[in-house]
């Protein structure tokens, strides 16, 4: 990565600064995104529906926690962090409501 | 003091420790803020699937167009936010005041709006409680929608006007010239818990707003 150092914008101690470019790119993915998202909400896909609206929704929280929370050029720690918490939430989630869709029993 | 130091707390080793130290810290309250807010949607999630019929009338009675434009708004927000911090990591010290007060411009425009919307609500009677007015078999459990409607968006809301705040805060910071291209913890902070904000966002509008849309 040295041979790139002279291209790549670093703050006063040397860390990675997201270009500017960059951050243009996924503000208009997410603008684009938020239009899909609506205009797909306004198509009957029955059941898929709420599928569509959370993979989008998910999407759109992957691309402002890789990019406008640097995640992506984040050390390793902030990673497993990131990741705990998530997992945890998943835990919650996932027990949780597959309680309520197996009560039919 | 050299413009290019960093100011390092006597508990830290050097600047790199302190600032690993701060993004974990920061970290590790924004999960606490991923399980605070999960609880909400798992309860959400799970009274919808027993009440869908209630839910998708509820979210037909929500407004699409001032959700999507305060959908627009915010991102907008997170974008001058993420160049905020960019401005910082360079040393543009005037830039980062101005792109932090469009931040909070932006952030008060997305509030102003979510008044108008509570406004309407309260107008229609749809405010849960003893002044609830709703016709029909599912008025009960149209209430229910309303009542995580009010508790989601008004937590949401309230995590806003905490960080319009912390802004306010950052821009006299900035405009005296605190931050500087080796110490800008404070706004890449700031801009995380704005971004999370926004996150949470990105959930409630497809979920309360576009869930049940009628076509």
């Amino acid at each position: 990565m040295s041979d790139h150092a002279t291209h790549r914008p670093t703050d006063a101690s040397g860390h990675h600064v997201v270009p500017v470019s960059l951050y243009l790119a996924i503000f208009g993915g997410l603008m684009a995104l938020t239009a899909v998202t609506i205009g797909a909400a306004k198509i009957d896909l029955g059941p898929l529906n709420v599928v569509v609206a959370l993979l989008i929704a998910g999407l759109k929280a992957t691309l402002v926690i890789l990019y406008f929370m640097h995640v992506r050029y984040s050390k390793p720690q902030v990673w497993i962090f990131v990741g705990a918490g998530f997992l945890w939430l998943a835990i919650l989630l996932t027990l949780t409501i597959s309680d309520y869709l197996s009560r039919g029993w | 003091m050299a413009e290019a130091a960093a100011i390092v707390a006597h508990q830290f080793d050097d600047p790199e420790q302190q600032r690993d130290s701060v993004s974990l810290g920061m970290w590790l309250f924004l999960i606490q803020e991923i399980m605070f807010f999960g609880g909400l949607f798992l309860g959400y999630t799970v009274y919808r699937y027993k009440f869908p019929e209630a839910f998708r009338i509820g979210s037909n009675q929500l407004d699409l167009l001032l959700g999507g434009v305060n959908t627009v708004v915010l991102i907008v927000s997170s974008l001058t936010m993420a160049l905020a911090v960019h401005a910082a990591q360079l040393g543009k010290k005037k830039a980062i005041v101005w792109w932090l007060i469009a931040t909070i411009v932006l952030g008060s425009v997305f509030l102003g709006i979510k008044g108008v919307e509570y406004g309407h609500k309260f107008d229609h009677h749809l405010f849960p409680g003893p002044h609830f007015v709703f016709e029909g078999p599912h008025a009960r459990q149209v209430q229910l929608f309303f009542s995580f409607y009010f508790v989601m968006t008004g937590m949401h809301a309230l995590h806003m006007v905490i960080g319009i705040g912390i802004l306010a805060v950052l821009v006299w910071m900035a405009a005296i010239g605190r931050f500087h291209s080796a110490y800008y913890a404070p706004v890449e902070m700031t801009g995380l818990y704005w971004h999370f904000v926004d996150i949470v966002w990105i959930f409630l509008f497809p979920l309360l707003y576009l869930l049940g849309l009628d076509r």
